[in-house]
């Protein structure tokens, strides 16, 4: 078998890398630089330095901001007992408002108004740092993908906190905060709406979600395959391939006699993970807009098989119901 | 011959597990050997197999064919051709066609010089595979338990097991995979975004160091795994993936047999709430 790359074997310690230096108008990086060998083994054992600058403060503080509401609402709702809030804490949630409050932008706090102040601390945050992602790679002159990929996951949870509920007319339509809670909201929802995987778009945000986790995989092992060959020095390899790059791709075209490049892989990765989320909130959003039955809609469009009569009958069906 | 610019020298004899000479060869872009071989045979069997399956059924719509398994009363038996035959044989013909790709995944693999990562990753897709339709069913008793072949079939399968346990988002084993899945996701859209910016830092720029990728997450979280890392940590993210999946549908049934919410209980009931 022989090496396979799966741990360092030699960690090296010198002065720590402090980074390429930030052009005039930022901050100065914080923190002094540890090592860890731990880490090491993995992957670089050095922690630190990090920049804050003001939109890296603006999000933390406004994530904690988020983080503390839910928490304390969730503390209040279990009497303000320690223990309870330990043992039940899977269990608690901080809900959206109530049907009746429609839109309204402040219900009574306890009655959904923290829930929307958590929401809106919380995008708020999310949104900063897709900023300050952006503008972490501009201060470095880099491309700015990292930024447009995370505005793709914020897409599905803005569509599915903010958008959908806007074009239902209710926020009692989003998703509460909570462990348990979150996924008794999904499964309610795949229900109420015909099964979600009926939903075309769902099959798609699903395919890419598998793909991309088949792509890691292939790429991860293939990059690790080829480590005797330095294949993890990517951008050398894009730039002027060597061996390792002419391996990695041999092998692929002798297996499934199609391969990417060093550079194109990471093309497919990028569009694959950005895709995810992407098709998922589209999915999201048309669900109880646009379609109220993703079943009943798949047999329309002939895509549903049919089953036996199991000799229920559809209470929708009955005479009187309101169409 | 879709032959690369570089490739003739790296087209060596050798390197094959079992066949000597015999299927060294490649067809096109495609290498042979004596995997390549067994896996076509399982492959064609397979797929005329579904394609019988289909025109014996009851309809040509792609989305709506359906190979499905036996009736539960035949057990861990053999059964009729056209009741569940059809699906016993296309499932040994998935798995010799499965362990076939990946053992010319290894040959491949000794013919370049290179690790065995990919067929040592693609068998854990297997193993989560093999967990489905051979692992559980044998467990349950009857193959009547795996899943059919058909694309939306499929997926009604998934929904019925799954609400037969209640609600499976509690199974604890599937909140791992799950959150394995969104993580891996994540962590290729930062891996391929990272190389893609720093290869193409836009107009007039120069392209980008290893430096920069470690200053940009730095930066930006405080840690930079380096270009090694990413690579173990993308790997090892994937296929955890892929072996919680097995497992969670393992236990569903064979191990636990009640609604997966109700699991949850033992923590309720852990001794240190006692007041």
């Amino acid at each position: 078998m022989g090496y396979q790359n799966i741990f360092t074997q030699v960690q090296v310690r010198s002065v720590p890398e402090m980074g390429v230096a930030l052009p005039p108008g930022n901050w100065s990086r914080d923190g002094t630089p540890s090592y860890n060998w731990l880490m090491g083994k993995i992957g670089e054992a050095q922690i630190g330095p990090f920049y804050l600058g003001r939109l890296g403060l603006a999000s933390l503080f406004l994530g904690f901001l988020a983080f503390e509401i839910v928490g304390l609402n969730m503390w209040a709702s279990v009497n303000w007992d320690p223990v309870q809030f330990l043992r039940q804490l899977p269990w608690l949630a901080l809900e959206p408002p109530s049907p009746k409050w429609g839109l309204k932008v402040l219900p009574p706090l306890a009655e959904g108004g923290w829930w929307l102040i958590a929401g809106f601390c919380m995008t708020t945050s999310l949104i900063l740092w897709n900023i300050r992602i952006y503008m972490r790679a501009k201060a470095l002159n880099m491309g700015t993908h990292t930024a447009w990929a995370f505005a793709s996951a914020l897409w599905l949870m803005i569509v599915l906190g903010f958008l959908r509920p806007l074009a239902m007319g209710s926020w009692s339509e989003a998703v509460p905060f909570g462990i348990f809670p979150h996924l008794d909201w999904t499964a309610a929802f795949s229900i109420r709406y015909g099964n979600l995987f009926y939903n075309p778009f769902h099959c798609l945000s699903i395919v890419f979600l598998y793909g991309s986790t088949l792509l890691f995989a292939m790429h991860g092992a293939t990059i690790l395959a080829v480590g005797r060959y330095g294949g993890e020095r990517e951008i050398e390899q894009i730039t002027d391939r060597g061996t390792a790059s002419e391996r990695a791709a041999l092998f692929w075209r002798w297996t499934m006699g199609f391969n990417a490049t060093m550079e194109s892989v990471h093309r497919w990765a990028w569009w694959f993970a950005v895709l995810t989320t992407l098709t998922g909130g589209i999915g999201i959003l048309l669900t109880g807009t646009v379609v109220d039955n993703w079943y009943l809609w798949a047999q329309e469009h002939s895509y549903a098989p049919l089953y036996p009569s199991t000799g229920t009958i559809d209470p929708a069906t009955l005479p009187g119901v309101v169409k | 011959m879709a032959l690369l610019s570089f490739e003739r020298k790296y087209r060596v004899r050798g390197g094959t597990l079992i066949g000597g000479d015999l299927f060294d060869f490649w067809a096109g872009p495609f290498y042979v050997g004596f995997f390549g071989v067994t896996g076509l045979f399982f492959t064609i069997l397979g797929t005329a197999l579904i394609f019988y399956g289909a025109a014996i059924g009851p309809t040509w719509n792609p989305w709506l064919i359906s190979i499905a398994p036996p009736d539960l009363k035949y057990g861990l038996g053999l059964a009729p051709l056209r009741e569940g035959g059809i699906w016993q044989i296309v499932t040994i013909s998935a798995v010799g066609s499965f362990v076939s790709w990946m053992l010319r995944e290894v040959e491949i693999c000794r013919k370049l010089g290179m690790g065995y990562h990919v067929p040592f990753a693609f068998g854990v897709a297997i193993f989560a595979y093999v967990s489905l339709v051979v692992i559980r069913p044998f467990l349950l008793g009857a193959w009547g338990f795996g899943f059919p072949y058909g694309i939306f079939s499929h997926l009604d399968w998934v929904s019925n097991t799954g609400y037969q346990y209640l609600h499976f988002h509690y199974n604890p084993a599937h909140m791992i995979a799950v959150t394995f899945f969104f993580t891996t996701t994540l962590a290729l859209a930062l891996h391929g975004s990272l190389i893609l910016q720093s290869t193409n830092p836009g107009r007039g720029q120069e392209v980008k160091t290893p430096e920069h990728e470690d200053s940009f997450f730095r930066d930006l979280i405080g840690y930079s795994v380096g270009t090694l890392g990413i690579h173990r940590v993308g790997l090892f993210l994937a296929l955890s993936a892929g072996f919680w999946s097995a497992i969670c549908i393992i236990i569903s049934g064979p191990f636990w047999s009640r609604g997966w919410p109700e699991w949850w209980s033992w923590w309720l009931d852990l001794p240190i709430w006692r007041q």
